[in-house]
């Protein structure tokens, strides 16, 4: 599975974001939006990938842009984990039915049953400009979702 | 491959010759346990490479995880405005166990700094624009968690023991 790059409407979709609330991306629009699917919660901590996201999210504001991170974790689950973490962007639950969303962007882990560690840049329009897809292991940082929105300005 | 973005300069905290042929930069957190680990081995690694490695510590802390790594950060740079940048940093690091206003005061007295001063900087957040620059420079280079180190200018993604810092560095001196 390769992920959808750089020229594609990103799709649509409509995700558990509390035990109580959904978030659609089509009510995004006319903002730049930043999706970063990611393989679990409750990763290590100094190097996990969404606190790291926390800490930059002043920076991504700056452009006008929306943050979601997305994995297969259930609400409850991203609940936990974004009160631990003092997290203040909202986690998108891909649970059910599992990985749906995570497959329309290619970035879905068959064997592994878990989301890959892929960034998409999608502009206010609702097409993708920047798309990455990270080895499992390794924290893609923040730098090249910066560029991608540097170049949305342009 | 992820690249250092902010040239090493002589506004940076560097210990060592400025000319040595291999310069390590870590992106630090005071607060940060792997920080606290690697603290320890950057000091083995500098005394094996002696002359030939230069070392320059940036801040990069993870202030919604670490209540308490952003006061650290600035008192380390309270301390560097009074030419005593390292002594602080060792200190904290070597009392990473009680961070927190009073270890501050402490640590200032002990070495000799005016800890109203240190309170009143704490207050008016005098150093937060340093620590910022350094953090939102780390972003840009690509450091992607605590600690992330840089061999001249190139982010080591591998392991940060001792054996394989020195591996690394070796190889750059090639």
């Amino acid at each position: 599975m390769t992920i959808l790059t750089a020229g594609t409407a990103a799709p649509d979709f409509s995700l558990r974001v509390t035990p109580e609330q959904k978030l659609s991306l089509s009510e995004l629009r006319g903002k730049p939006v930043i999706l970063a699917f990611y393989p679990a919660d409750w990763s290590p901590v100094c190097g996990d990938q969404m606190a790291l996201y926390n800490e930059v999210l002043p920076e991504f504001q700056s452009y006008g842009a929306e943050l979601i991170g997305i994995s297969v974790d259930g609400a409850w689950c991203h609940a936990a984990y974004a009160k631990d973490h003092n997290l203040h962007f909202p986690l998108g639950a891909d649970f059910e039915p599992k990985g749906a969303v995570s497959r329309s962007y290619g970035a879905y882990r068959e064997g592994d049953g878990f989301s890959e560690r892929a960034l998409f840049v999608i502009d206010k329009s609702g097409v993708i400009t920047w798309s990455y897809c990270s080895p499992v292991a390794v924290n893609p940082g923040a730098d090249g979702i910066l560029q991608a929105l540097e170049e949305l300005g342009k | 491959m992820a690249k250092l973005s902010i040239a090493v300069s002589s506004k940076d905290h560097r210990q060592g010759d400025p000319a040595a042929p291999c310069t390590l930069v870590e992106y630090g957190d005071y607060q940060c346990p792997s920080c606290g680990q690697a603290y320890p081995i950057v000091k083995r690694v500098q005394k094996h490479f002696g002359k030939r490695l230069s070392f320059v510590f940036r801040n990069f802390p993870l202030s919604q995880m670490h209540r308490y790594a952003e006061s650290a950060a600035e008192t380390a740079e309270f301390a560097a405005a009074h030419d005593k940048f390292w002594q602080m940093h060792d200190l904290l690091y070597e009392n990473q166990d009680r961070l927190g206003n009073e270890l501050w005061i402490e640590l200032a007295q002990e070495l000799h700094l005016a800890s109203a001063q240190l309170t009143e900087a704490l207050e008016t957040k005098e150093f937060q624009p340093r620590v910022k620059a350094d953090f939102s420079g780390g972003v840009r280079s690509g450091v992607n968690g605590t600690p992330t180190f840089f061999i001249n200018s190139v982010r080591h993604d591998g392991s940060y023991d001792f054996a394989s810092l020195v591996e690394a560095i070796d190889q750059a001196l090639e």
